[in-house]
């Protein structure tokens, strides 16, 4: 019982936030936002494998 | 009492051919979205981008969502919080929602970039709109049923928004078995619902093509009937 009290209380953490002076974000969500900037970016740069041939 | 034989249908039906209202609304759905545009074989070259593949990415992860889903409801909180393999698919159902929001918001940002609403498709970006809301509510359900120290604290945090903006009484996040109902019944149907006619949508007027594709661009004139409404754009 006591294990799974401390898994839960570890899930219950603050996290690691960032700060620069009035603004501040979870490491977590920084993350999250930085990874979909980047995919959109590579969407629109990287070449679209060429499917099979058609018609 | 006579049996009339109906001749196959090699065009498309008129309006006058049918005269039952069940008639009339399947001559009405046919001439909106006939076969060949509701599993279309072929798309346009300018659909080969990997900008157009963030669409189908969220449907994926909601499929996975609403699989993984099924599984935790019929197993039941006492299995996905203390088995193995609850844990793993509670992760599944977790991970698979960062992935929807992930692809859905790369999706949206590509469909306003390019103006997506053009060519008669305003409901078909209102639906996206409407599917992107509806599923941060049930999100929010979501992480109010982690049962842990994490969901009481959202659920005591947004209590006051809700308070304030009057629907506290109906939809009360400290009611564990209420959020729990809209969790996985009404929040659930309210997503698919929204999704499937926002693809029906996308079926019905086509892929938006890109904004710098020219009006006379062959592309855009495939499967597009002379009399209707976007070929006189």
């Amino acid at each position: 019982m006591h294990d799974l009290v401390s898994i839960f209380a570890s899930l219950d953490s603050p996290g690691i936030y960032l700060g620069w002076g009035a603004f501040q974000i979870q490491l977590g969500n920084l993350i999250v936002i930085l990874v979909m900037i980047l995919l959109f970016v590579l969407a629109l740069f990287l070449p679209f494998p060429s499917g099979r041939k058609r018609k | 009492m006579s049996l009339r034989e109906n001749p196959p249908r090699e065009h498309a039906p008129e309006e006058d051919e049918y005269h039952t209202w069940t008639g009339k609304a399947r001559g009405a759905l046919l001439r909106r979205l006939p076969a060949d545009k509701l599993l279309p074989e072929d798309q346009p070259s300018y659909v080969a981008s990997w900008i157009y593949v963030f669409g189908m990415g969220a449907i994926v992860s909601l499929v996975f969502i609403l699989a993984s889903g099924v599984i935790l409801g019929l197993n039941g909180p006492a299995w996905y919080h203390l088995s193995d393999l609850g844990h793993f698919v509670n992760s599944v159902h977790l991970w698979s929602v960062e992935l929807f929001f992930m692809t859905m918001v790369v999706h949206l940002w590509g469909k306003y970039w390019m103006a997506a609403w053009r060519g008669g498709r305003t409901l078909t970006w209102i639906t996206g709109m409407g599917a992107f809301l509806v599923s941060i509510v049930t999100a929010f359900t979501g992480y109010l049923l982690q049962t842990n120290f994490d969901s009481q604290w959202i659920a005591f945090e947004g209590k006051d928004a809700l308070n304030s903006a009057g629907i506290g009484a109906w939809f009360n996040v400290a009611n564990l078995g209420q959020i729990f109902m809209f969790h996985i019944i009404l929040l659930p149907l309210a997503v698919g619902a929204v999704v499937a006619l926002h693809v029906l949508l996308v079926r019905m007027h086509g892929v938006v093509p890109p904004l710098e594709a020219a009006e006379s661009d062959a592309q855009l004139q495939t499967g597009v009937r002379p009399d209707s409404e976007e070929a006189g754009r």
